[in-house]
């Protein structure tokens, strides 16, 4: 066991309260301009390039990852259980969440950067 | 010369001859000794407006057939060894009308989410293991034996006993954990008995094993995997809340509560 079930579920509960505080934001910020608009290529871009914007994308890319992750282990082990399949399903849940993030992070800073 | 009274004679004859109606039992036959078979025997028997489902299924075990499968004992909701499935809910059979179901068939079937012994009889191991690993017992580091007068007495304010004493009202029954949705996925899981008896002990002030306890739920397949579908309450012939135990133990975990 990496760390106590309590300790998992809040961190669960946690990343669930700041996942939809903070998409809240992201969805009011559509309202800034016209809601077609924003979404055009340049202004998604434009958004990436800010730096407020892109930590809020970043911390929500981590959130949603941690969050869904650990929903995902969770309805895993109610399916099956054992040792070696509960091991297998929580390490694996924490690597596809570590590259998911990754991947994620890439982006953002990419575009970012201006490298897209 | 003695006399009969005709009122006194009257009202003997007709309790003799008041059992008019008949139900349809359906009982879920299995034995997985001997193989993976299941079927529903069906049995005619006699009701009274009094009569529960366990006298009917007695009365087709001593009448129609010996074989029928089934644990009992106290037949007054006390020992906790009748449970079954009574028109697919989780019931104890010596608590349970027929005149209360309304129905002429009545299906009787073993409890879910226990492996089946014979007929309606199920194992109840796993249950008294999660059971016993919950320490189901008052921990603290002194006795009220005491070396020097003999006894001393732990005193409890009315308010105190309030706090835990429908959970003491188990009787170790399995309905709940029979009713309980995640015991139907996680063949892990504690189950709703086990931590409403936790929860039991942890609010009784006299108590000092809270931490141990908290411990022992606070597993991947402890107190979290409740999804809080309320069933076992919902069934529970004592009124024991086990649903309510439930969030409050977790609300010791997450420090809402101390």
């Amino acid at each position: 066991m990496l760390m106590r079930e309590s300790i998992v579920m809040k961190i669960h509960y946690g990343t669930a309260l700041g996942a939809v505080f903070l998409t809240v934001i992201h969805i009011m910020m559509r309202m800034t301009q016209d809601f077609h608009e924003s979404l055009e290529y340049e202004n998604v871009l434009a958004n990436y390039e800010m730096i407020g914007y892109a930590i809020l994308l970043e911390l929500l890319l981590i959130l949603i990852s941690v969050h869904g992750f650990n929903g995902l282990r969770v309805i895993l082990l109610e399916i099956r259980q054992g040792a070696t399949y509960e091991k297998g399903v929580t390490y694996g849940c924490i690597a596809a969440m570590a590259i998911l993030i990754a991947y994620g992070t890439r982006t953002i800073l990419m575009a970012n950067m201006g490298m897209v | 010369m003695r006399t009969t009274n005709p009122k006194i004679s009257e009202e003997k004859s007709e309790t003799i001859v008041s059992s008019t109606k008949s139900i349809k039992l359906r009982i879920k036959r299995s034995n997985p000794e001997v193989n993976s078979e299941e079927r529903f025997d069906d049995f005619i028997v006699p009701i009274e407006k009094w009569t529960t489902v366990l006298d009917a299924l007695l009365d087709a075990k001593s009448h129609l057939d010996h074989s029928i499968g089934i644990r009992y004992s106290c037949r007054q909701a006390s020992c906790g060894s009748c449970g079954m499935k009574i028109n697919g809910k989780p019931s104890l059979a010596c608590f349970t009308k027929i005149s209360d179901l309304d129905s002429d068939t009545i299906t009787v079937e073993p409890m879910d989410n226990f492996p089946i012994v014979r007929d309606l009889a199920v194992n109840f191991t796993r249950m008294f293991n999660n059971h016993k690993k919950v320490m189901p017992y008052v921990i603290r580091d002194d006795s009220e034996i005491t070396s020097d007068s003999g006894v001393k007495e732990t005193l409890q304010t009315p308010e105190d006993v309030e706090k835990y004493i429908q959970f003491s009202s188990c009787i170790k029954c399995g309905l709940c954990n029979s009713a309980c949705p995640t015991m139907a996925m996680d063949t892990s899981f504690i189950g709703p008995q086990a931590l409403a008896q936790a929860y039991r002990y942890i609010a009784d002030n006299r108590d000092e094993g809270k931490k141990n306890r908290l411990k022992v739920i606070d597993e991947s397949h402890g107190i979290w995997r409740c999804h809080a579908a309320g069933s076992c309450s919902q069934v529970c012939p004592k009124g024991v809340d086990p649903a309510m135990g439930i969030q409050m133990l977790r609300s010791y975990l997450l420090g809402i509560r101390d």
